[in-house]
């Protein structure tokens, strides 16, 4: 049934739809309405799942790992400082091969104090474990969050699944809302391969010595390497269910253009309105969204870039010191290939500022007319 | 492409309002987008909401500069903020006021209705005296004036959106529709 819904709605419908037994989260702006919809459905008794109330979102995630190895489907949210004071947990879900899903309602990290989109918090996580995947639309979230339990529940890791502040957690629109009946038969009950069970006690993350400590972090590298494979099988299922599918990355525009422009969230929704209208006017361009950060679709990419000769890519993040972060990963994964299209680094859109249709068009034309870029970081929207 | 611009004061439903008319719209089988100002607003604060209506599945995903339509749920907003910015021309200016359009002279580049959907609301229980919830009655008045949507998928949305006193909104929404100035 379509409704018209905001992103963070489309989230509890998404946990709704798969069945998830723990909630524990703390409020922070922009994802407390996931949880207070969540939590109005619990209290009125509408929904089985048990609430788990909690100080902070270190203790939030802490609760959701031991429910996760007691062997039960777990859920939060949180943005911005939330996600950055749960750092240490989110060592530890991985760590424990937990698949706990998680949403981050992407925030700029203060000071100076700000609630509006910017990827630097979900970012800031990277080298924590997690798979990221990122949303473009309201949809897309909903669905995302059903193929996350799936994806999770398959490689033993926890999925953050990551949607823009506002421009889509408070915007409204349609959204395909399927039946528990049709996600039940694409998602099945949780089953753990070790749950807690008081009649066969076991002890679980204890010391490890050095010499079994490293084999324990190479397993998690053989899982992440099975991810494309093991998400791929799981968005082709969903595809054949749902008629809905999203790929790791998607290649989108004119077919033999050279100019690529490379983007994650909501900026992928703008920037197809732009290359729709720069292809219409006959300037060879196409886009890339990248849906999954992690692991990083290098070799999909790859494959999508095959006779580029320049990719834009628009950063809404800033790691400073080097400039754009997916930007940052696509250098490094380029460098040891053959084809090394120039790569041209924007960041824009920080704390908010709108990435309009105008600075997507800048970029490109940028990149269309230099043949390299002068600098590191090319800063787009910037007020100087 | 239509581009709608909801100027109210914290408290007065503007959001709401933006996410009712746009129900309406997709009952009428079209695309819709409807978000607030993202702001940290507060109670009697000037407030924004927008709202995208298209036939086509809306891929833009930034703010409305532009707007076709302007509706203004609280007229001492005319003069503090600029109501009429990015404006396009003859486009429609509502505005809850029981004045008549000629009152508004200052604005005469656009087309303007009034409605009173302050008294409106009172008359129908929505709300307090001093503090009338007027987004349904002026979204009733809106059908009438824009004619993009019908009165009967306001109703409708209002039925199905606003947490209380369904059938009030709807009255308060089908008198304004009738009392609209043009």
């Amino acid at each position: 049934m379509k409704r018209v819904i905001t992103g963070n709605q489309a989230v509890a419908y998404g946990v709704i739809l798969s069945r998830v037994d723990v909630v524990s989260a703390y409020p922070i702006t922009p994802q407390t309405t996931i949880v207070e919809e969540l939590s109005e459905l619990i209290a009125s008794g509408r929904l089985k799942t048990r609430f788990l109330k909690v100080e902070s979102e270190h203790s939030a995630m802490a609760a959701l790992i031991g429910a996760s190895t007691g062997g039960v489907r777990c859920f939060t949210a949180t943005s911005s400082h939330g996600l950055a004071y749960m750092h240490e947990m989110l060592h530890w879900a991985s760590g424990a091969r937990l698949p706990i899903v998680m949403v981050n309602v992407n925030r700029a990290i203060g000071p100076p104090w700000n609630i509006w989109s910017d990827q630097s918090d979900s970012l800031s996580q990277r080298d924590t474990g997690w798979i990221q995947l990122y949303c473009e639309n309201n949809q897309e979230v909903l669905d995302t969050i059903l193929q996350a339990y799936l994806i999770a529940e398959k490689v033993k890791l926890p999925v953050m699944v990551v949607l823009d502040a506002f421009v889509l957690s408070h915007t409204s629109e349609p959204v395909e809302v399927p039946s528990m009946e049709e996600v039940d038969s694409f998602l099945p009950p949780f089953c753990p391969d070790y749950p807690i069970d008081t009649q066969e006690p076991r002890a679980y993350s204890v010391i490890t010595m050095p010499e079994h400590f490293m084999e324990f972090r190479y397993k998690i590298q053989k899982a992440m390497e099975e991810v494309p494979d093991v998400s791929k099988k799981v968005d082709d299922e969903f595809r054949s269910r749902f008629g809905r599918g999203y790929g790791a990355i998607e290649r989108y525009g004119k077919e033999e253009a050279e100019v690529l422009l490379m983007t994650s969230g909501t900026v992928t929704s703008t920037s197809r309105t732009v290359i729709r209208k720069l292809n219409e006017d006959g300037l060879s361009v196409a886009g890339l969204k990248i849906k999954r950060f992690r692991p990083f679709p290098s070799e999909e990419i790859y494959g999508a870039i095959k006779g580029a000769k320049k990719l834009a890519v628009i950063d809404r993040n800033l790691s400073a010191g080097v400039g754009g972060i997916f930007a940052q990963e696509l250098r490094a994964s380029l460098y040891p290939r053959e084809e090394r299209p120039q790569v041209f680094g924007f960041v824009s859109g920080l704390g908010g500022r709108d990435i309009t249709p105008e600075l997507i068009e800048e970029a490109i034309q940028y990149t269309v007319e230099h043949p390299q870029p002068e600098g590191d970081i090319l800063w787009l929207g910037l007020k100087k | 492409m239509i581009e709608i611009r909801f100027h109210g004061r914290g408290g007065q439903g503007a959001v709401v309002a933006s996410k009712v008319l746009a129900v309406a719209f997709f009952h009428e089988g079209l695309y819709v987008q409807s978000f607030p100002a993202f702001g940290v607003e507060r109670r009697g604060a000037p407030v924004m909401a927008f709202l995208r209506v298209d036939r086509e599945p809306i891929q833009l995903r930034v703010n409305i500069y532009k707007p076709d339509h302007i509706i203004v749920l609280d007229p001492t907003l005319i003069g503090a903020v600029d109501v009429t910015s990015g404006l396009k021309p003859n486009g429609w200016i509502l505005i809850n006021s029981g004045h008549p359009p000629e009152t508004f002279n200052d604005l005469k580049d656009f087309r303007i209705a009034t409605v009173d959907a302050t008294s409106i609301a009172i008359r129908n229980g929505l709300g307090s005296r001093t503090n009338p919830i007027v987004n349904t009655a002026i979204l009733g008045a809106f059908s009438k004036a824009s004619g993009l949507v019908g009165i009967d998928s306001i109703a409708l949305s209002i039925r199905e959106e606003t947490p209380g006193k369904k059938n009030e909104n709807a009255k308060a929404a089908r008198e304004a529709y009738n009392e609209v100035k043009l």
